[in-house]
């Protein structure tokens, strides 16, 4: 299977949103964000096309809710006042470029915990990058360790630092912090 | 292949390798359930030297994590400057000059030929032989000097910055290294003739441990362990970082995915690096060891970065998150010892406890690269 196929493949899936990156700038190939709901249909993809599982990276977006309303107020501020101002420079319109129209992009209801999961091949690089996201209050993401059995380790180490609980996941105890630990230090409110 | 399926007994017990077994190269504790002599179940138990690396990146600035990095896997401590100073060079558009470019490459070669010579050392020292470790760390003293002189330091290594490396190398340096590949080259049909064609060693790592091509994919396992078992996956080959590029050197290969094929790709792999060193040493040009503008506080575009390179024990993978302030939101290591120690959760099964410690030690582990 070559990189277009894989990504029409992964684009296929309902809710995935796929992008090519740079690799020079960014270090991956293909971007996928995907539904928790589309999770599995994705790594099962990953898996025929025979990837290997490089890794699962947590990502805490403690203030992004805010961060990005505040951006909207911001563009929308800004928006008003240029409307405002080109209506009165120049009541002829046909000649105005036409007003960009802000993309809505829709802020989530609450800030969210992000699971980046990176495959490779080992015949020639193709990074691809699989993000999924839960609600901090009520973080679960289903668990992939029945595909990819290092998944197991990485989704241990994961709920132990940001407290995402696994689906299905058999083991889910602590790997690095000690066995009795339940607090979960890489979270953005966490404080010793 | 399957003993239990020849001896099957209801008596079985637990057993437990570590946390301070002198086998088990720092501090891993591996829980066995065993049967007789043979193991029923392994279990790796960590974070008997977690630090919490990835928490301390966040409350400092990238440059200040630097120091970090040459303390998780100590042994090829260079290879972890390169891989977060080329993330950090990426995120933030730094060049680096082409004279830095070359010193890193040698650097960083010489620190993969110690690391695996203290391999090579430990492992056969594993498997009950002593005096190959002495030979071996008379090799890897004369790097550790080389090193020195440049560096400052002789093990956990802070060598590289953003932008360049912190020292220029001098002539006596680039003498030295060149009287190292000389002598190397000199050792390894020596190594070759005392151990790789030591019948006891033939014994001890022929058709045991396998760890086969679908099981390396499964695990994510890279490195030596995956070019063991027949999988020619290199990041200098794959995503030539810096400018690995431009040498000429070969990926050593072996698909008997055994004990014996990691050993000698391993050997081999010094070779590899003796030539890449060489090539290094001819063609390293002249000019400033430092990009000229570098800003003082390091601060990227809000985005995420991934960087790869490849260490003595396989692909690290750093993956940067930015919020385009001076201190990383997230940096997540992804070490490659970290995916080769849990193969042997399921490569032991079933294996003779000493044959289970060739294959842990064939697999060149460092635990705190796995705890960070």
């Amino acid at each position: 299977m070559n990189a277009e196929t894989l990504g029409a493949q992964l684009a296929a899936l309902p809710g995935a949103r796929v992008r090519a990156a740079d690799h020079a700038a960014v270090g991956y190939d293909l971007d996928v964000a995907l539904p928790e709901s589309s999770l599995l249909a994705a790594v099962g993809i990953m898996d025929g096309a025979g990837y290997f599982i490089e890794g699962m990276t947590g990502v805490d977006w403690f203030g992004e809710c805010e961060a990005l309303r505040k951006e909207a107020e911001a563009k929308a501020k800004k928006a008003a006042e240029a409307a405002a101002v080109s209506a009165a420079d120049a009541p002829d319109t046909s000649q105005a470029a036409p007003p960009e129209t802000p993309v809505q992009e829709s802020i989530p209801q609450e800030d969210e915990l992000e699971v980046v999961y990176d495959f490779n091949l080992y015949s020639a690089r193709h990074r691809v990058c699989l993000r999924v996201r839960t609600p901090r209050s009520n973080p679960q993401i289903h668990t992939i360790a029945e595909i990819y059995p290092i998944a197991h380790w990485h989704e241990r180490e994961i709920h132990e630092f940001f407290g995402i609980v696994f689906i299905g996941h058999p083991y889910l105890i602590p790997l690095l912090l000690p066995e009795d630990a339940e607090y979960h230090p890489l979270l953005k409110d966490y404080s010793a | 292949m399957n003993y239990l399926a020849q001896s099957p007994t209801d008596e079985r017990f637990v057993l437990n390798l570590g946390p301070q077994h002198p086998a088990t190269h720092g501090v891993l504790r591996v829980k066995m359930v065993m049967d007789g002599e043979y193991i029923v179940e392994a279990e790796p138990v960590l974070g008997y030297s977690h630090r919490m690396h990835e928490k301390m990146a966040e409350n400092r600035t990238w440059a200040q994590f630097m120091p970090n990095t040459g303390r998780m896997d100590y042994l090829h401590a260079l290879a972890y400057n390169h891989g977060y100073a080329c993330l950090v060079e990426r995120a933030a558009s730094i060049e680096v000059p082409e004279r830095a470019e070359f010193i890193r490459v040698i650097t960083n070669e010489l620190n993969r030929v110690s690391s695996h010579l203290l391999w090579f050392g430990a492992f056969v020292l594993d498997l009950g032989g002593f005096s190959p470790l002495l030979y071996a760390f008379d090799d890897r003293e004369q790097i550790l000097d080389l090193l020195e002189s440049v560096t400052g330091s002789r093990l956990t290594y802070c060598y590289f910055r953003f932008g360049g490396v912190y020292n220029d190398v001098d002539d006596a340096f680039v003498r030295g290294t060149r009287a190292f590949i000389a002598r190397m080259r000199k050792r390894l049909p020596m190594y070759h003739s005392l151990v790789s064609k030591n019948l006891i060693i033939q014994q001890r790592l022929v058709d045991v441990g396998f760890v086969p091509a679908e099981m390396c994919r499964k695990y994510g396992a890279t490195g030596p362990v995956a070019r063991g078992a027949g999988i020619a996956y290199d990041v200098r080959k794959h995503e030539p970082y810096g400018v690995y590029d431009r040498f000429t050197f070969d990926v050593p290969v072996y698909s008997e995915g055994d004990s014996m094929a990691r050993y000698k790709v391993r050997m081999d792999e010094i070779e590899q690096s003796l030539r890449i060193l060489e090539q290094a040493l001819d063609y390293l040009p002249k000019g400033p060891v430092m990009a000229a503008k570098v800003p003082k506080t390091i601060k990227p575009p809000k985005g995420d970065y991934y960087h790869a390179v490849e260490t003595a024990r396989g692909l690290l993978g750093i993956r940067a998150v930015s919020d385009g302030s001076g201190t990383p939101w997230r940096l997540k290591w992804r070490t490659p010892c970290f995916s080769n120690l849990l193969v042997f959760g399921e490569a032991g099964r079933g294996m003779l406890l000493p044959d289970a410690l060739a294959l842990l030690g064939s697999l060149d582990l460092v635990i705190p690269d796995i705890d960070r």
